[in-house]
Order: C-alpha cells, then structure tokens, then sequence
C-alpha cells in the first residue's frame, strides 16, 4: 500500500505501475462532463493555481448543505471516466495534472497524455457511493455551482486515505487494456 | 482488508421505524379521487435509494466468494457489501448516481392518472430535498441543471408507465437506473453482420456477449442484464428495463429460455472481465430474457445494463388500505 498526498510531483508519480494500491490524502478537485469540455475550450487561468500537481476526480457527489453554511458529501463514487476521453489529455498537459480518478478505465489518447506529462489513472470502486464519501474529510471550496449544477461543478475537497488502484500508469500500461484484450479473445471462442 | 464482510441490515421493524408514512396510515381505495401517493412513494424512495434487495445482496455475496479470496476483484465485491451495509445503517444513497427515476403504476379504474402524476413528482421533488437523490435532469443542450430532478414539460422525467388492471390493488414499482449503466446498454438489428449474428437464439446469444465485452467495468459490473427480443426500437428498450425488476434467482417462465439465461451466465462469468473490470469470474449477476413480437422486417434485440447497485422496489396497497414495501 503506498500512501500519497497531494501536491505530488513527476517523480513520485513515474514510480507507480500498473496494479499499486495507493492511499491518497490532501486535495482533490472534481471535475467531470461539462467542466471537461470547458477547461479544454476556455482554459480558464484561474483554475491552474487549483490544478497544478493535483489529483481530478470524475465525480458527481451527493452533497447536503449544512445549517452553518458548509457542504458534506453524502454519496461520492466515481462516474465513468471514458466519457472525458476526448478531454482529458489536454487536461492533463495544460494544468500539470499529476492523476485522475474515476472508474471504467480509459483510452490511448489519455494514455500517451499520462505518459508526457507524468500523471497516473487511479481507479475508484464504482458504486461506494457511501463508503468513498466517509474517506472525504471536508469541503473547501466549490467553483461554478451556479452555471454547472451540483453533480458537475468544481468540487475542492480533502479526502484521508482515499482508496485507489492505479490501473494506467504514467509507462503505458493500462489494466484496461489486457482484460479487454483477454476478454475479447474469449468471447471469440464462446461466438465460434 | 480480505476478511469476508457480512452483510448486516437493519431490521424491517428499524426500517418502518424511520418510515415518513405516520404509523397505521392507510389509503381508502374506495374513494380513488380522493387518493394522495406522495407520501407512500417517498417512503419508496426513501428505501430504495438506500437498501438494495436482499436477492442482489445474496447474488453480490456468492460472486464475492466465487473469488479467489484477498484478490483484487474479491476485495472490490467485499467493498461492495461494506457500502451495501452503510448506506442502509445511515439511510444515505447507495451511489452518488441517485439514477434516471422510472416508475411502473399498475391501478384499478378510477384512478386518475393525471393526479397521480403529479403526487409522484412532488414525491420525487421531495426525496429529492432530503439528498436522497441527486438532481439527475439537465436540458439537454445547454447542461442546465432543473434542480429538483424535475423535467419542465412533465414528460421525460421522472419516466412514469401507467397500466390500467383488473385489480382493486395498486402496485407502484421503481427503478434507480444509472447513467453509467445506462451508457452501455445496446440494441442490435439482425441479421448483424459485423458480429456474424443471425435471425435466430444463436444470433441473440452473440449480441449478449458482445454487448458484455464492450461494456467491460464501465457499467460497474457485475451487471444485470434485460434483454427484449423483438418488439420494435422502443418497445423493446423498454421491455429490457421493466426485466430488471425481476428477483434474481427466480427461474424465467418459459423453461427453454430459463436455460439459456443460466447458460448464458456461466458463460459470460468466463469472459474474465470481472467487477468493476478489474478481472475476476463475477462479470454480470444474471440475465433476464424475453421473447416479444415483431414486424416481419425487423429483429431487433435490445439490451438494458444494469450495475451491481439495482435499486429497485415495489409498493403494494392493498384492498383494506394497507402498504407494503418489497
């Protein structure tokens, strides 16, 4: 189990391969659908401060606000990454990203951008909503909830021991690529 | 961490306990006028979004074990009866992903459906308000959000079936479909020549395994699959969902295609796709088929995915008033 906070640096990021299991703590901003296609085609300068050596998480929380005007997750699984495919590259390379977390894996393009950067894939369990929400410890800030809704703003949160699996590194290796490779030679044989 | 979790929920008698229904209400299907659901879909909802069914809890528990124990996907099922067990403790969403609500409203005559509409969307408002779901309804082009999971035009969301029966009894089931499992579902048009299926069950069974493939952990496997047989491009998806109300376990009533379900099953759990994609023998739950009927010209089968988190649930009023929730 190796544990790591944010900010994190190239270095510590071209260590991890495929199949660590990582701790993560500090800050994570959440980004997914239309914060995606908006980083990319606004490249807005205020959020690289907020993204440099950080961690994007693709989440679209449930979230309470409390009587003193705070915000609690209550619900915070990952949404499928595959979705950010077309973004996410550039992401990674015009804010210095060091890891996105989400679910489901996600394709070459993302793959050569964690390459040139130095960042990593961290895969979530899909559907611990509630168990993934105790591991976020607070919320510090959230940007554009008005324009973008609640499931989608920019979320900042502090998460403790946050549990991940890298599962595309910062080498090439993707865990995705080889279950979908296996599986697919094997549903050549049942097809056959 | 590879201890096995057991799943512990709490007890019915706990759960009514926390029921927003006041305690002994009852509805008067006598006077069908002047009947008001909203509070018995909420306490619905409450349950639900909350609680799986004890059939899936069992399904996810015997996958888990099916695992080599203190392996990567036994671990990720084992994590998967960790947040079974707390969200039920807290009454706290499953998932984050509250899903697209679709209700089914089976009722006698003189049920006026325009009133209850409107009670299941102030239902849905409502639970909506006590984060028990997200607001999940956005327009379309611009990515606004509603709020309050309300579509303006009161027609698309929440998704409402209303089917008239013979019976004095009303039935109201719900179903929390996520976006993610939603994204991998498929509909194909036979004879398919891309994936070799033909006009026929061999022709289904290939579109099953490569609709499974392609989906991989994206619909947070292990899934649960409707498939719809025929039908036509709308009827058949909507067949395929209203499938995944059935209990796991329960055998299919036509014995030929309960066997193909089981088979099939077997088969797919060999793809080593696994939960959440990670690799393992539990790729999908169960299967649901049905066989319906078609145009000459078209053959289509269409296939709902479902995630490892089916909520789903049916509430009963009985003739003497009294609800009951499964």
């Amino acid at each position: 189990m190796i544990r790591l906070t944010t900010p994190i640096t190239e270095d510590q990021i071209r260590q991890l391969k495929v199949g660590d299991e990582v701790l993560l703590n500090g800050r994570v901003v959440l980004s997914r659908d239309i914060g995606h296609k908006f980083m990319k085609e606004q490249k807005p300068e205020w959020l690289k401060p907020i993204l440099e050596n950080m961690v994007i998480y693709h989440c679209g929380p449930v979230v309470r606000k409390n009587e003193d005007g705070t915000w609690s997750f209550v619900a915070a699984g990952p949404t499928t990454s595959i979705r950010e495919e077309p973004y996410q590259a550039d992401v990674i390379e015009t804010y210095k990203v060091r890891g996105v977390i989400g679910k489901g894996g996600m394709g070459k393009k993302t793959s050569e951008g964690l390459q040139k950067t130095g960042a990593v894939y961290l895969h979530a369990t899909g559907g611990a909503g509630s168990l993934l929400a105790e591991r976020v410890k607070r919320v510090v800030d959230v940007k554009m909830l008005e324009e973008f809704g609640s499931p989608e703003a920019f979320w900042i949160i502090e998460v403790e021991d946050f549990p991940l699996v890298v599962t595309m590194d910062s080498h090439g290796g993707s865990l995705h690529e080889i279950v979908a490779q296996q599986s697919q030679d094997r549903a050549k044989v049942l097809m056959a | 961490m590879s201890e096995c979790v057991v799943p512990t929920l709490t007890s019915l008698e706990v759960v009514a306990s926390k029921s927003v229904l006041p305690e002994g209400w009852k509805a008067d299907l006598t006077n069908l006028k002047g009947l008001d659901l909203e509070l018995p879909v909420t306490e619905l909802l409450r349950r639900t979004t909350s609680r799986l069914p004890q059939d899936v809890i069992d399904a996810i528990v015997k996958g888990r074990d099916a695992e080599e124990e203190g392996s990567r996907a036994f671990n990720t099922l084992n994590d998967m009866v960790r947040n079974i067990n707390l969200s039920d403790g807290q009454v706290t969403p499953l998932c984050q992903d509250t899903g697209s609500i679709i209700f089914w409203v089976r009722h006698p005559f003189g049920l006026s459906q325009l009133a209850a509409r409107k009670q299941i969307r102030a239902a849905v408002a409502q639970a909506t308000k006590n984060v028990w779901l997200r607001p999940n309804c956005v327009e379309s082009l611009s990515g606004k959000n509603s709020g309050n999971n309300m579509d303006p035009f009161h027609e698309h969301h929440p998704a409402i079936h209303f089917e008239e029966w013979d019976k004095p009894e009303i039935e109201i089931s719900v179903m929390q479909k996520g976006g993610g499992c939603e994204n991998v579902g498929a509909q194909y048009r036979l004879p398919d020549v891309t994936i070799g299926a033909g006009r026929d069950i061999k022709g289904v069974r290939k579109c099953i395994i490569d609709a499974v493939v392609k989906a991989q952990g994206q619909g947070c496997s292990p899934g649960i699959l409707g498939v719809a047989i025929g039908g036509d491009r709308v009827t058949g998806y909507e067949k395929s969902k209203e499938l995944i109300l059935r209990k796991l376990g329960t055998a299919n009533a036509d014995p030929k295609m309960d066997a193909f379900e089981k088979d099939l099953t077997n088969d797919l759990n060999t793809l080593g796709i696994g939960p959440m994609g990670y690799g393992g023998v539990t790729t999908v739950l169960g299967i649901m088929v049905e066989e319906m009927y078609r145009h000459p010209a078209s053959f289509y089968v269409s296939i709902s995915y479902m995630c490892w988190s089916s909520r789903r649930g049916t509430l009963a009023i009985k003739t003497n008033g009294e609800v009951s929730f499964d």
